[in-house]
């Protein structure tokens, strides 16, 4: 079987020698702790313009190996063996002057968070004139406007004079495109240059830049944690798993013929081709029953939640007794069919959490009923509040935040017991262990500290305290979305097993809607506060109404790959 | 021939597949405090620090176990002002009282100002601070108020004004200074807890616990409040040894502890006179004050190295 | 940056009314005849006593005795003091002693404290930076006063390097030394403010950032990590003031300079309650006023806080 030659790009057969190639690469940290081997064989070749993306999970040392090129390790890193050759000259050990030299006007970078990637006490013009400066550009006012205009910046003049605190999340990246781009290097180092941003903006920021690059010739290199993502932007996937690179070729070539077992593994959870898999399946009209969650098996319409015209309105003070109504979420109606998970999808500021804390009673609704098995929560007295509690538990999403540190986790998954003064000592215990039975941990982890456990682990202790109380709704905020691929997809499948072996109604908040496509039997979209649109998953993904909900859709990493006809 | 790029893969014998996240079970737990522990049992400032604050300890407690001579039994004027000599190694002061007497002796006075300023520090403090930090609103602005206010005063200068007051002029005693020093101090420990409390207050466990039906103060108290201790110990530990500097300096200027409790401070105000003679009567004593606050500093400064959130494992 | 400034001007109006009130009930208004307290254990004729009821309006509700202290104050009306002596003019002699003293400890705190701890914070864990931090936590332990007296006998007495006590030669040179005194323990905290300061500043991301754009190493020291580093430092110099005039109690006196501090001692000692009142009212409005400076200062140094959050 010939693979068809999908190669993209041009330029080398004219210029045969690599831009970039690192040949056995070794990097090594010295910790407290010992040493510690981020990178142990790395090794990639990346022809001038081409762009190239290595893929992998946190501790793979993807970042690493980017940042040696660059010559910017931590203090207590160093290249411990192979070569970085730059034009055939090796700079894995370079001096930092000739390093200085070549950063800016042949290696760039974009790095990943722009908030702390910007310094906030200089205008963002002059965070850019000082690299034209350094590298020998003309950096007048003009000059600036134009690098920022290019970058996507309007009304580049006035931008140029703000702080990094006056843009947005998107406009900081452009910023640091621009920067990034600026001296016109022959090779750009994106780190994840939009995994901090809203999925919106990450596909307008992406097409930008690759219209940029293709433009000015820049070979990239693109480090992401997104198989869909890598194999969308780029020429050539490398994946690296903890410290080695188990394998690279042609994007298309590694996604429908991953060769090494982790590949394999990468490719089968990745949301984002999951997706694409299960809607190029319903297309073809296969059966694709494996690739989606078990079925929900409500036959009746059993509402156990109904949310009516829910409002809620913040008053920001804007300083002297002034203030205005902020309506965080402004007329949402949905219903939750008991068994089944319903997903709730938005950006940031769609008012998605506050719609979960609001069901969970954190917050009051400023206006709008919450019906929970009929009962409308707002008139529910502080003992059958109480009550309440019991039967609707939230998990939520950041795995280091949401376990108390000087609990161990006995305490923790205890706590709910103890708290509705349930059963004894003896019996509490009992429910400890089988709760941790039922999460995959062993029990040994009964002693243990959440700093100890990873953050998988911790997400799995989230869920067995949030089945403490044998709820019968579990809001899920969020709960998979700091996890790494792999790790997510653990998680996710023990979620779904949970749900069918305790008919558990599941509410899942999330931005990620790959994720939604593969667990979720209800979506709602929301957008600044309101409902834009609902049905069931299969519906909002075959035939979305909105335009919002199209622009979501289209964001999906990996939606405009053509996968050949044999796909399940 | 194939295309220009190749598809490579690793050999599986190099790059084998671990199991997803699993959990390291070779150690005995470790929790957070545990961790600080190990990370400080380890540090020579630690080691040092702690040693001499247990001498200073037993000294402050047991003073007759290092001085048989009781401290102002003795005092003849023959002496005054005389060299060492055998039971006497520090000589004498411009009474005649034996020096090394009077400094052993004056380890009781100085270590309870400290050791009780702090503690009155820390219950004033600590809960007011909280209760700002936490509840926020019309309390944490009167509360910020009130404590500019005390800030705006700073210590020598508000303790010169508080000790007019005529009740505290008469009776000055350890509680007076001790009274002085924690109402011109706590706002500094308010300011710390408050901010400590207000970074903990929105973490997801401690809306965990209240989406399960604990209350908002059960909440702060067995959620909050110990997860924001670290820079409330870190500061407590310093102003043990902050303390009793000001202690000493209140006493130099006459405005701490009466003539008739030995402290460090008294004698170091008393031979101001000699200073020109034999500056050693002043200069044991300053020595005595200066190890003993190096001591808890130094014992500060390790313990916030050690509960320093960025070299925490993770 | 006018809001800023107006919410500032807000705050610092009950801050002051509070703390002069504060002192001056604790002087005047509470239980006991107060002219009786002025005057500690000596007994005044009765005619001064009823001259300083009247003068003090003793006989008007405390709220009334309070608003006319307040007036007298911002007109610089202070009293007399109990030699007859008006207040006012005797601090305007003073004061600019005082002033000196401070001006010059804090700059030598503020340029040597900056210094040494940049230097200490980029080359963190060296030998530099171990010895600095050291000598640090030495210097804060020992009581000011001591090191008063041991600079003065070493440095005056022993070495004749500078004049042990000042008197009435009181200028910039002479001062030097007790302004050495004064400083030298907020030197100190300067010292390790800055050093992490700079220590947390160098790990940030921007530097990174910054280093990746191809500017020079001395570029990225000066412009990211000194400009940021120094904002908590400048605040800390600015609350220092407040130290610094507790200090200069001290160190007025061991150095017997004819200061504001040497005044305020003495007038403490011999029970002076009016001078007090005086004297810390003054000076609690220069400290209130410089914290206001410090605070515009920092808006000015840090774009994030003039905006309202």
């Amino acid at each position: 079987m010939t693979t068809p030659d999908i190669h993209i790009n041009e330029a080398d057969r004219t210029e045969p020698t690599p831009l970039l190639e690192i040949r056995d690469l070794a990097i090594t940290f010295k910790t407290g702790s010992g040493e510690v081997h981020a990178v142990r064989n790395a090794h990639l070749t990346i022809m001038p313009g081409e762009t190239v993306a290595i893929v992998g999970e946190s501790g793979s040392g993807k970042s690493t190996t980017a940042l040696a090129a660059i010559g910017l390790l931590p203090n207590n890193g160093a290249v411990s063996g192979g070569q970085i050759l730059l034009d055939g000259e090796d700079i894995a050990h370079a001096t930092e002057k000739r390093m200085i030299e070549l950063r800016g006007n042949t290696i760039g970078m974009v790095p990943q968070d722009p908030m702390s990637n910007l310094n906030p006490v200089w205008k963002i013009g002059y965070q850019v004139k000082e690299t034209l400066r350094a590298n020998g550009r003309p950096s007048g006012p003009d000059d600036i406007a134009r690098v920022l205009a290019e970058a996507g910046l309007p009304d580049a003049h006035r931008r140029a004079k703000q702080y990094p605190h006056e843009f947005s999340g998107g406009m900081r990246q452009r910023a640091l495109i621009a920067i990034g781009l600026s001296c016109q290097p022959r090779l750009l180092i994106a780190d994840e240059p939009t995994s901090a941003l809203d999925v919106t903006v990450q596909r307008q920021i992406l097409d930008h830049l690759e219209g940029m690059t293709s433009e000015l010739g820049t070979a990239v290199l693109l480090i992401t944690h997104d198989l869909g993502l890598a194999a969308e932007r780029a020429d050539k996937v490398v994946v690296m798993y903890q410290g080695n690179v188990v394998e690279s070729g042609p994007s298309l070539e590694l996604l429908r013929n991953p060769q090494h077992p982790y590949t394999k593994r990468l490719v089968e959870s990745a949301p984002s081709l999951a997706s694409r898999r299960i809607q190029v399946a319903k297309e073809l009209g296969v059966e694709a029953s494996d690739l989606l969650a078990p079925a929900a098996e409500a036959v009746a319409a059993d509402h156990v939640l109904k949310i009516q015209d829910l409002r809620k309105v913040y008053k920001l003070r804007q300083g002297l007794g002034k203030s205005t109504d902020f309506a965080a979420v402004d007329g949402v109606t949905f219903d939750v069919t008991r068994g089944t998970t319903t997903a709730i999808v938005g950006e940031s500021g769609s008012g998605k959490s506050t719609v979960a804390k609001m069901v969970l009673q954190l917050e009051k609704p400023t206006e709008g009923t919450i019906l929970f098995d009929g009962v409308d929560t707002a008139a529910l007295k502080p003992a059958e509040l109480f009550k309440f509690r019991r039967r609707v538990q939230p998990i939520f999403q950041d795995p280091y935040g949401s376990l108390d540190p000087m609990y161990n986790i006995f305490r923790t998954i205890e706590e709910p017991l103890r708290v509705h003064k349930i059963g004894n000592k003896a019996s509490r215990e009992k429910k400890v262990r089988e709760l941790l039975d039922q999460v995959a941990l062993p029990q040994s982890s009964m002693q243990r500290f959440p700093n100890e456990l990873s953050g998988g682990q911790r997400q799995r202790v989230a869920i067995a305290r949030a089945l403490a109380l044998d709820p019968e709704v579990i809001i899920c905020d969020e709960a998979v979305s700091a996890l790494d691929v792999l790790v997510q997809a653990q998680v996710l499948n023990l979620l779904a097993d949970l749900q069918s072996n305790l008919g558990l109604t599941y509410l899942f908040i999330t931005h990620d809607l790959a994720v939604v496509r593969q667990i979720a039997d209800h979506v709602c979209v929301m957008e600044k506060g309101r409902l834009v649109e609902t049905g069931s998953t299969d519906d909002v993904f075959e035939s979305p109404q909105q335009d919002y909900t199209k622009a979501l859709l289209n964001a999906i990493p990996g939606a405009k790959l053509m996968l050949p006809p044999e796909v399940a | 021939m194939t295309s220009k790029t190749n598809h490579f893969v690793a050999p599986v014998e190099e790059t084998p597949l671990l199991a997803t996240d699993t959990l390291k079970t070779d150690q005995a737990p470790l929790s957070l405090w545990a961790d600080a522990w190990r990370k400080l049992r380890r540090r020579p400032l630690f080691i040092i620090s702690s040693l001499l604050i247990l001498a200073l300890i037993v000294i402050a407690l047991f003073p007759g176990l290092l001085s048989t001579v009781p401290p102002n039994d003795d005092c003849q004027l023959a002496n005054s002002e005389g060299g060492p000599t055998v039971g006497h190694p520090f000589g004498f002061t411009f009474q005649g009282c034996d020096i090394y007497s009077r400094v052993v002796h004056g380890t009781q006075a100085s270590l309870s100002v400290g050791v009780l300023s702090v503690l009155c520090v820390l219950i004033i403090g600590v809960t007011l601070g909280a209760l700002a930090g936490y509840y926020g609103g019309w309390v944490d602005a009167v509360l910020a108020r009130l404590g500019d206010i005390f800030f705006a005063l700073p210590l020598v200068l508000g303790a010169l004004v508080i000790t007019q007051l005529p009740a505290l002029r008469e009776n000055k005693s350890v509680w007076t200074v001790v009274l002085v020093i924690s109402l011109l101090a706590w706002p500094q420990m308010a300011r710390i807890t408050r901010g400590a409390v207000i970074e903990v207050r929105n973490a997801d466990f401690v809306t965990a616990a209240r989406a399960l039906g604990v209350s908002k103060f059960a909440a702060l108290v067995r959620h909050v409040l110990p997860n924001a201790l670290a820079p409330i110990i870190v500061l407590a530990t310093l102003n043990l040894g902050i303390f009793i500097v000001a202690e000493a300096t209140l006493s130099f200027l006459g405005i701490g502890l009466p003539p008739s409790i030995m402290s460090w401070g008294n004698d170091i105000a008393g031979a101001q006179s000699s200073i020109r003679t034999k500056p050693e009567i002043l200069l044991y004593p300053a020595a005595a004050l200066s190890i003993t606050v190096l001591s808890f500093i130094m014992l500060g400064d390790a313990v916030r190295d050690a509960l320093d959130p960025k070299s925490r494992q993770r | 940056m006018v809001r800023f400034i107006l919410r500032r001007l807000l705050q610092v109006i009950p801050v002051f009314l509070g703390t002069t009130l504060l002192v001056y009930y604790m002087v005047f208004a509470l239980p006991g005849d107060p002219i009786a307290a002025l005057f500690g254990d000596r007994q005044p004729p009765q005619s001064v006593i009823d001259t300083l009821r009247s003068q003090y309006h003793l006989d008007q509700p405390f709220w009334v005795q309070y608003g006319l202290f307040l007036q007298n104050l911002f007109t610089f009306n202070l009293g007399n003091d109990f030699t007859g002596q008006p207040i006012a003019a005797s601090l305007a002699r003073i004061f600019p002693v005082t002033a000196m003293l401070a001006v010059e400890a804090l700059v030598i705190e503020a340029v040597f404290g900056i210094a040494f701890g940049v230097f200490a914070g980029l080359r963190r864990g060296k030998w530099f930076d171990s010895t600095v931090l050291v000598a640090s936590l030495v210097v804060i332990a020992v009581p000011t006063f001591v090191l008063g007296f041991v600079f003065q006998l070493v440095f005056g007495v022993q070495l004749g390097w500078a004049k042990p006590t000042v008197g009435a030669t009181a200028d910039w040179g002479n001062l030097l030394l007790p302004a050495t005194v004064l400083g030298l323990v907020s030197f100190a905290y300067v010292l390790r403010l800055t050093r992490a300061s700079v220590s947390e500043s160098m790990n940030a991301d921007y530097v990174r950032t910054a280093t990746a754009k191809g500017l020079s190493r001395p570029r990225v020291v000066m412009t990211h990590i000194l400009r940021n580093s120094l904002i908590p430092v400048v605040t800390f110099l600015g609350a220092d003031l407040g130290g610094l005039m507790g200090g200069a109690i001290v160190t007025e006196g061991i150095f017997n300079v004819p200061g504001v501090g040497n005044k305020l001692y003495q007038a403490t000692l011999r029970s002076e309650g009016p001078t007090v009142v005086a004297i810390v009212s003054v000076l609690v409005l220069v400290f209130v006023v410089a914290n206001l400076l410090v605070d515009l200062l920092y808006a000015w140094l840090d774009p994030r806080i003039r905006y309202d959050q």
